[in-house]
């Protein structure tokens, strides 16, 4: 089968059955997607999957066959940051961090519906787990990431 | 600037060379195994990780500076850099940051001991241990730069600052760079001089603001955490355990197993010995296989017939039930002041409760894992451990291996801590399986895998009574507690002292009060326990400030007043567990007015609202918290704002004490809300998030102040302290939104 993994299309013969985790982290070595659960509970594990935030822990190779998928590691273009990731750095929004990257990648594919989320909207929309609870200041930089896309930072 | 409490030489801590053209600040070079570079973890390039550097400046003006305790969340590799940088004279935002390896060497004792600092990240001590030696490595490479540029100029020392990385001759307008002066620095020879320290007038990076110096790597996936390294030829290797407390594999079907390709092996992992100190916690068979998947895949088609051990009977009802029974009978007297019996029997007014605390996991995010790569004179290991000693001693026992050095151990970041890699189970584990299949291999645990076999927080009910004459002083007071210690496995202690891991007898009220008697009952529980964030704090403040609010409500008098009557004023009161030697009654009365104050606390609050307020002093820190809810008429809760008080003496990084204490706040919360183990039949029955609902982002509180007394007491830490006052100002704030009393954890559907 073939799948695209941050724009670079590549052939994977594999078990169909395997979370598409394990492919980013132990076969293509994309360590900043990260296990948490398994269970597509904590959403460590997100990335995009043709631009839509998804669990890969729950997400079979058979289902990722044929999308496009995006990770942490493609999010800036060269030295740029996303406004999201900007954001979560002006905010200093990590603790130990391990969440994190789930997090961005999640608010990502948020701001994409909801350019300007109100608190009710992030907190409906937004269930990955933060164990160190850095919520205060993740709350904060969704708001401040949301702020930079407006005003064009990243044009 | 001087250096009055100057504690260790120069000679005992720190030597110095050129490596490379670099100026490297160190201790001296023991073997450390093999180098490190075949991590995938990310390293600055052409460091010598294994030399352990606390500064190394280079030609190209890059500063790097070790951070000697491991990095969980708490931001130690930021504040830890900030002392050496103050000391050193550079600008921070040009200092890089490393975690240092393990150091460990034969003192002149014979005896193993740390080759540079202690290492472990745990009781909030990085900064209190680390705030005198790592200014003075700082200040050493400071001097010697300093004497390299007055040598090349032929003036004298004295004449020269150092300052943003550069030194001056004023008097001759000559300037030159640190990486300028970094390879003359490293072959001074400055003698037996103690570096001067700068006095706290003059800090420039002490005291500031600072961000998380790995933030940019975080944010763009930058492999950090011990799940993301690798080594060459690693095996995977995914263990299947044996669910019930101390039980055993009766037989086991591998054969399914072995079918799977990919799978190369299946190993037995012994069950520690009954009652002995634990290397690995659970019997289990570990599938070893060439890539994760196959492992997993492995370990799912293990067939196990497990004997269900000695607890089978235990469940978490039989154990609050045993609880419940010790506390009818007599228990150890562990603090016996004045007459408590007679003084309850004069008393004008008496009041008792009872309250209840689950067990409760660590659930760091990062699940538990460790490469060990066994070779015949050697070992290495890369885990993410807060205690990479206890990694190097856990596998010195397991291998039966006699020289400890030979095993090097190299931290990595950790995906969250709070106590549970205190413990280095799977780091035996990993060792066991890379000694007996012959080659590196890394474990890696699964969810269920962490929340079955953690080292839990004791769980046990305390009981409180207290007595108040008719002039209204608190006469007498007691707390009596029947729990399963944390002290798990130690043959070597008395019964008598698992008490010391439970109960602070110097805590609030204690010393306070006249007559006052505290007594534990030992409990029977096959669950694994260890130390969970703020240990016996969480509980000893949930107990002693929902009881005071419980005693308040009683008596008609305002909470807040009820404290500080009973606390007075500043003095120096005994403290002789972790964090004293000193409890100061004042400064924990001064974090509770300012939160206070500036949580509004005592005003008027609307229909379905309450505003509580606790304070608690943990391991040498003041905080006081007010929390405000708001309850529906379902019973949804919801925490609408947390304002806090902080006193820990001079604080290094004020931004990283906020995000502590914010984070601390949450975890209090998430806890509170929602979290307890289950127990059925001897076996834990949490399997994942969904059974052990951690909070996200909805339940937490949307506003979080917090404001930092500013004195000149010494530092304390701030990992811990955040969090034992916010159940209780939790419980004490529903209690004014709803008249329900929360004395059981957690509030689950209690409001429903």
């Amino acid at each position: 089968m073939q799948i695209t993994v941050n724009g670079e299309t590549v052939e994977y013969d594999g078990d169909a059955d395997m979370p598409l985790l394990w492919y980013l982290r132990e076969d293509a070595k994309l360590k900043g997607t990260k296990f948490g659960c398994g269970a597509g509970l904590c959403g460590a594990c997100t990335v995009h999957i043709d631009g839509k935030a998804t669990r890969s822990c729950v997400t079979p190779m058979s289902v990722a066959e044929g999308t496009e998928i995006k990770t942490i590691e493609a999010l800036a273009e060269g030295d740029k940051l996303h406004p999201v990731q900007q954001a979560w750095i002006e905010e200093d929004v990590a603790q130990c961090g391990y969440c994190q990257a789930g997090q961005i990648m999640a608010v990502v594919d948020l701001l994409e519906r909801i350019p300007n989320p109100t608190d009710e909207e992030i907190d409906a929309n937004l269930t990955n787990i933060c164990r160190c609870g850095t919520y205060y200041r993740l709350r904060k930089a969704v708001h401040r990431a949301a702020e930079l896309s407006d005003t064009g930072w990243f044009s | 600037m001087n250096a009055p409490d100057m504690k260790l030489s120069r000679r005992s801590l720190l030597s110095y060379s050129a490596i490379a053209g670099a100026l490297v600040i160190t201790t001296p070079l023991v073997s450390c195994g093999r180098p490190q570079e075949e991590a995938v973890v990310s390293k600055p390039k052409g460091e010598p990780v294994s030399a352990g550097p606390f500064v190394a400046i280079r030609p190209d003006e890059s500063v790097v500076i070790g951070f000697p305790n491991p990095e969980m969340g708490q931001g130690v590799d930021t504040a830890l850099a900030m002392l050496v940088a103050e000391e050193l004279g550079v600008d921070f935002e040009r200092v890089e940051v490393q975690q240092m390896p393990l150091g460990l060497m034969i003192g002149d004792d014979g005896n193993i001991t740390w080759k540079n600092l202690p290492q472990g990240s745990g009781g909030s001590t990085s900064i209190t241990g680390n705030w005198e030696p790592l200014r003075q490595a700082g200040a050493l490479a400071r001097m010697l730069l300093v004497e390299a540029a007055a040598r090349q100029w032929e003036v004298s020392a004295d004449e020269l600052t150092a300052e943003n990385g550069v030194v001056t001759h004023a008097a001759s307008q000559r300037s030159a760079s640190f990486g300028e002066l970094a390879k003359l620095a490293g072959d001074v020879e400055l003698g037996d001089v103690e570096p001067d320290l700068i006095s706290k007038e003059n800090f420039r990076i002490i005291g500031t603001p600072q961000k998380m110096k790995n933030a940019r790597a975080i944010v763009t996936g930058t492999p950090l955490y011990g799940i993301d390294a690798e080594i060459p030829g690693m095996l995977h290797a995914v263990v299947a355990r044996c669910p019930y407390f101390d039980g055993t594999a009766r037989s086991v079907d591998e054969s399914a197993a072995r079918a799977i390709g990919g799978v190369r092996d299946v190993i037995k992992i012994d069950r520690p010995d009954l009652g002995a100190p634990y290397d690995v916690q659970a019997e289990g068979y570990a599938v070893v296989a060439d890539s994760l998947w196959a492992a997993i895949k492995g370990r799912d088609a293990l067939k196990i017939q497990w004997d269900t051990g000695a607890f089978s009977g235990e469940s978490s009802a039989s154990f609050k039930a045993h609880c419940e029974d010790l506390l009818k009978g007599k228990g150890q007297i562990v603090r016996n002041d004045g007459d408590f019996d007679t003084a309850m029997d004069a008393a004008d007014k008496t009041y008792e409760a009872n309250y209840w605390q689950p067990y409760v996991s660590h659930a760091p995010l990062e699940p538990q894992n460790a490469i060990v790569d066994v070779r015949a004179d050697t070992v290495h290991i890369i885990a993410p451990t807060q205690m990479p000693s206890g990694a190097n001693r856990i596998v010195a026992g397991v291998l039966e291996i006699e020289d400890r050095l030979s095993i090097s151990v190299e931290p990595t970041r950790l995906g969250g801590g709070f106590g549970r890699r205190l413990s280095n189970d799977y780091v035996a584990e990993a060792a066991l399986i890379s000694k007996s299949v012959g080659a590196p291999v890394k474990v890696q645990w699964t969810r269920d895998d962490d929340l079955r076999h953690d080292f839990f927080r004791p769980s046990g009910m305390h009981q409180l009574r207290a007595g108040f004459d008719a002039e209204g002083n608190l006469t007498g007071w007691t707390q009596r507690l029947a729990s399963a210690s944390k002290y798990y496995r130690r043959p070597n202690m008395p019964e008598t002292e698992y008490w010391k891991a439970e109960l602070y007898p110097d805590n609030f009220p204690g010393n306070l009060v006249d007559n006052y008697r505290v007594e534990y009952f030992s409990a029977k529980s096959g669950a694994p326990r260890g130390s969970w964030r703020a240990p016996a704090h969480t509980a000893n403040a949930f107990v002693v400030e929902s009881f005071l609010d419980e005693i308040a409500e009683l008596r008609g008098e305002d909470p807040l007043a009820l404290r500080l009557r009973i606390l007075g004023e500043d003095r120096e009161l005994p403290y002789e567990q972790h964090g004293g030697p000193i409890f100061n009654p004042g400064r924990l009365a001064g974090v509770l007015k300012l939160a206070a104050e500036k949580g509004g606390y005592g005003e008027k609050m609307p229909e379905g609202q309450g505003r509580g307020i606790a304070c608690h002093f943990t391991f040498g820190g003041y905080v006081a918290q007010v929390v405000d809810v708001a309850v529906d008429e379902q019973g949804g809760l919801r925490v609408l704002k947390v304002v806090g008080a902080i006193d820990i003496g001079q604080v290094v990084n004020p931004n990283g004490v906020e995000a502590q204490h914010e984070g601390g706040i949450n975890d209090g919360l998430s806890t509170a809300l929602r979290l307890a183990i289950d127990i059925e039949g001897g076996r834990v029955t949490n399997e994942n998030f969904d059974s052990y609902d951690l909070m996200k982002i909805a339940d937490a509180p949307p506003i979080i102040e917090s404001h930092i007394v500013q004195n000149d007491y010494p530092p304390a830490g701030m990992g811990e302290m955040g969090l034992p006052p916010l159940a209780p100002a939790l419980a004490n704030a529903i209690f004014q939104a709803t008249g329900k009393r929360i004395r059981d954890l957690p509030i689950g559907d209690q409001l429903a």
